[in-house]
Order: C-alpha cells, then sequence, then structure tokens
C-alpha cells in the first residue's frame, strides 16, 4: 500500500523503528501486565511459579524488543536454548508454549494498532517493521523447543539402546550375550563393559555371544569383538561366538583377524551345547 | 576449570604416583570407570618409556575442552636420546627395552589423540588425549 | 609394597596390593620362584584383585612369573584381574597368552585341585 511516501530513505525508517522501540519501552509495565493476564486466563502458566512468571516475563518482553531495536536475534537464541536447558519449557507443553508467544505477538501488535488506528500509512510500515521480527522471535522458540525435546528424546533412545543388549543368565556359569543390529564403537565399547562386569557378578565361565543380528562389520567392530573375547579370558570367561554370518566371516578373514582365536559354532544352538558340554567339563581347557 | 598437575619422573616409583595422579584428575569430568583405568594404563605406559630410554622426565597432566568436549590430555616430555625411528617405534612388537613392545602402539590404541614429536639427541614428547564420550547417536 | 605370600597345603597364594611398584613385582617375582623351589609347591596363585592398572611391565612380569614356576613344576594361575582392568589390558595388546586366568581365588584353587587330581590319576 501507499507508504513509500513515508518510507523516503534509510533515516527515516530507522528513526521510526527507535519510534517503535521507544513505544514499547514506554510502555512495558501496562503490556507486560496485560500479557501475563491473558495467559494466565488462557492457563498457559501453571507450571511456573508467580517469581519465575515475573522474571521470565520482563527478561522476555525486554529480549523482543531488543531484537527490534538491534535486528539481531543472538540474545533471543541464547535466552530460548537457556530455557529450553533449565527444563523451563520441558514442563510446558507445546501449546502453552507457542500460546505464549503468539499472546505476546498479539499485544505488540495490538499496542501497535491502537497507538497509529488514526495513520494508516504509519500503521502499515509499523506493522511491516514489525511482524517479521515477530515471527523470527517465534521460530527461535519453537526451535530451542523442539531441539529440546529432540535431545530428550535422544537420551531416551541412548537407554532403550543399553536395555536392548541384554547380557541373560541361562544357567549357572553360562551367560549369553546377543548382539542385535550394527554396532558403532560406542556402544561396541558398552556391551564389552557390561558383559565384562556381568562375567564378574555372575561369576560365568561361559559366554555364548551370538551376532546373528549383526549384519556387518568394519575393522573397529571386528577387532572390539576379537578384544571382548580376549578381555572375557582375562577374567576366567570363555566364549563362544555363534551365528557369524558368511559375510562376516569372509570381512574377518580379510581384515586379519585370526579365526582360530574365537571359538565359533555355527548356530546358537549348538552354541549352547557347546557352552554346556565345556561347563560340563569343569574345565578351563580350551 | 583447567587444572594441570605436573609430574616428575626419574624413578620406577614415580610411574605409580603419575598413573594415580592422572586418574585423580581425570575423575573430575565424568569418565566410567573402564575410561578411567584405561587413561591410568595410558599414563603408566607413557611414564614407563620415559624411565627405561630417557632416564627422566615429566608427565603433564591438563584438562582441556575443544568444540565443547571435555577430555584429558597427556603430556609425557623427555631430554632423553631420541627415537630413530618413529615407524618402527609405533609397530606392535617392536621394543628396544625390557616391555612386551606395546608401550607406543598400545597406548595409541588406549586413548582417542595421539602425537609423537622426537628429535635425536634431544629428546620425545608425546600429547596423548582421551576425550568424554557424548551421548551420541 | 611387598606382595605377602601365604603357603597353603601343595599352593603359593601371593595377593597383590592396590599400589604394585616395579621394584615389588621384580620381588614378586624372585620370592615365589625362590619359595616353590623350598616348598616344592604343585600350584601357585597370583591374585589381583586389588591391582587397578595393568600396564605391560606388569603383564610382562606376570608371563614371566607364569613361565619360570612352570619350569619348577608349578601351574600358575593369574586370577582376580578386575572387568576395566581386562579391556585397558586388550586394548594396549596384553593378552596373556599362555597365562592361566580365572574368576577369582576359589576359582583358582579349583582349577588347581583338578589339575593336581588329573596329574596324579595319570600317574596311578
Amino acid at each position: 500500500m501507499g507508504n513509500d511516501g513515508f518510507l523516503a530513505s534509510k533515516d527515516i525508517k530507522s528513526d521510526f523503528l527507535q519510534e517503535l522501540v521507544d513505544h514499547f519501552r514506554d510502555n512495558r509495565e501496562t503490556l507486560r501486565q496485560q500479557w501475563l493476564k491473558e495467559t494466565t486466563a488462557k492457563g498457559l502458566l501453571a507450571n511456573l511459579t508467580p517469581e519465575e512468571i515475573k522474571t521470565e516475563s520482563i527478561t522476555i518482553y525486554d529480549t523482543c524488543v531488543g531484537c527490534l531495536e538491534t535486528g539481531k536475534y543472538d540474545a533471543a537464541e541464547v535466552y530460548a536454548n537457556m530455557l529450553a536447558e533449565r527444563g523451563v519449557l520441558r514442563g510446558m507443553t507445546t501449546e502453552q508454549i507457542i500460546g505464549n508467544f503468539l499472546t505476546l505477538r498479539d499485544i505488540y501488535g495490538r499496542s501497535l494498532f491502537q497507538r497509529y488506528q488514526h495513520d494508516f500509512n504509519r500503521l502499515s510500515t509499523a506493522l511491516d517493521i514489525y511482524e517479521p521480527v515477530a515471527n523470527t522471535i517465534l521460530s527461535i522458540v519453537a526451535l530451542a523447543f523442539i531441539k529440546e525435546r529432540e535431545r530428550v528424546v535422544r537420551l531416551q533412545q541412548e537407554a532403550i539402546r543399553e536395555l536392548s543388549t541384554p547380557v541373560l543368565q541361562l544357567r549357572e556359569g553360562l551367560l549369553m550375550l546377543p548382539i542385535i543390529r550394527v554396532l558403532d564403537t560406542y556402544r561396541a565399547r558398552q556391551l564389552t563393559e557390561q558383559l565384562l562386569h556381568a562375567i564378574r557378578a555372575h561369576r560365568a565361565k561361559v559366554v555364548v555371544m551370538d551376532i546373528t543380528g549383526v549384519p556387518s562389520v568394519d575393522s573397529k567392530v571386528a577387532n572390539h569383538l576379537v578384544q571382548t573375547v580376549e578381555a572375557s579370558r582375562l577374567l576366567g570367561a570363555t566364549v563362544v561366538a555363534t551365528g557369524i554370518s558368511p559375510e562376516i566371516a569372509q570381512t574377518l578373514v580379510t581384515l586379519g583377524v585370526d579365526l582360530s582365536r574365537l571359538n565359533t559354532v555355527g548356530d546358537l544352538q549348538g552354541g549352547i551345547e557347546k557352552a554346556e558340554r565345556l561347563l560340563g567339563y569343569e574345565g578351563f581347557k580350551e | 576449570m583447567i587444572e594441570k598437575i605436573i609430574v616428575n619422573i626419574g624413578l620406577e616409583s614415580d610411574i605409580v604416583t603419575a598413573r594415580q595422579q592422572g586418574k585423580k584428575l581425570a575423575k573430575h569430568l565424568d569418565f566410567s570407570s573402564s575410561e578411567l583405568t584405561t587413561i591410568a594404563t595410558a599414563i603408566s605406559e607413557l611414564a614407563r618409556n620415559i624411565v627405561d630410554y630417557a632416564g627422566g622426565g615429566e608427565i603433564i597432566l591438563k584438562l582441556i575442552q575443544q568444540n565443547g568436549k571435555q577430555g584429558i590430555a597427556i603430556v609425557a616430555r623427555d631430554n632423553g636420546p631420541g627415537i630413530k625411528d618413529l615407524e618402527l617405534a609405533m609397530q606392535d612388537g617392536y621394543s628396544t627395552g625390557k616391555g612386551l613392545g606395546l608401550g607406543l602402539p598400545g597406548t595409541k590404541r588406549l586413548m582417542d589423540d595421539f602425537e609423537i614429536f622426537s628429535e635425536i639427541g634431544k629428546g620425545t614428547t608425546i600429547i596423548v588425549k582421551k576425550w568424554r564420550k557424548q551421548n551420541a547417536c | 609394597m611387598k606382595v605377602p605370600i601365604l603357603k597353603q597345603g601343595d599352593y603359593l597364594i601371593a595377593s597383590v596390593q592396590s599400589v604394585l611398584t616395579d621394584l615389588d613385582l621384580k620381588q614378586l617375582h624372585d620370592d615365589l620362584v625362590e619359595k616353590v623351589g623350598r616348598f616344592r609347591s604343585r600350584g601357585v596363585i597370583v591374585d589381583v584383585t586389588a591391582l587397578d592398572v595393568m600396564d605391560s611391565f606388569a603383564a610382562r612380569m606376570l608371563r614371566t612369573i607364569a613361565h619360570i614356576t612352570k619350569l619348577r613344576g608349578a601351574e600358575t594361575v593369574v586370577v582376580g584381574i578386575q572387568p576395566d582392568v581386562a579391556f585397558s589390558m586388550v586394548q594396549l595388546g596384553l593378552m596373556l597368552d599362555d597365562v592361566t586366568t580365572a574368576l577369582d581365588l576359589e576359582e583358582g584353587l579349583a582349577y588347581l585341585k583338578q589339575l593336581v587330581k588329573g596329574n596324579s590319576t595319570k600317574d596311578d
């Protein structure tokens, strides 16, 4: 619309920007209280203490105005990440977070309507300046919130992953370690640690390590498997490896892994039978 | 939280001191117990190298940060004869001393980062690092 | 700290303490070799439960102890290697291939008893 005349030069634009910033600063208390009144009425602040509400709302208000003034969003990003990390956002639902910022956006917007209702050109320019800033802030907050959620999900996945490699006791002195899915070195290390501690805790003499569920190995993982076998032996336990697919066997040979060091049996059942024979001998002979 | 400990290495008994100090320092970062043992073993090997080949030197232990990662760095420095053939020294089973010839390559396997600088007649400096594992996917 | 060695029947039991210097290890080696001869022991158990680090020198000494005592007629079993220590050892490359290992003192003794029994039935 016809704001070309009004925004003739950059200077005027920055003057006007300053006018907006001053407007928001001058009316801070009124607008902030209005914001809190509306969000409280909508039940968006349910999880926060009055003190948190006060300090957080002042900071959020000032940070937003700061973004408008400087055109830089670093402070908003830092603050949003901090909120997320501190768990302030975590206790709130997505609806509450977005709702809070949408409300704040409306409040800023309405105050502009009120101020410039008799000057359409100015109102339109004010919205042109203000809206992109409001949108950017909103997306920064949403992103921080989502990133935090993703982090939590990752931690949970980690926990599930640990659970998904159980060390099972089949009978006295006999442990079974079914390895499923692709092993990365981090998980492989975890697995070895778990197994070694389990050997000690259960006083195991034989471990059946079944890798039927492992589609492929690289040299690092192959080395890790061998290390696991060797470390188990140092604790006095024999490892019987089962379910080595022809592809993996081929890889191991290509990688120069000494297969004679691995006590291998074709399938899991055969492995368990062999383990029981080893236990029956009551011996350490290989 | 950058802390630094210097342990002078001259006698065989200093090897034990170095690895105990290293383990203590590494405990500030929550390494797993097996990683702590790994770090202590690496320090032991590095300190042993100094005693066996250089007659004396020092082990510097410090906590480090890089790109948001935390870790421990171990610097083993001596003014000994230096290593003639680095490539050979890094091979498994090669030893001119009384160990199993696993010292350097083994230490490299234990740690995440391994750097070695050596000059004949001037001495050897080895820098190894172990990073605390992030919860990477 | 000097490693105490207990004589129990046909066996010698050496319990390694947490802080083990090279000197202690050499002393342990000499003591064991001497005692195996003096007591005509059939087996030796080196208990390293308390040891929190095993480096290449310690591993080499244990191997040497096992070899030399064997030459003198006694089988050596290293017992009590901690899980974390075992993991570090294999990463370092210390497999202790030719040394018998067992979980703890109890398992070590059971192994030696069986071995001695096996040998004596053969002799009968």
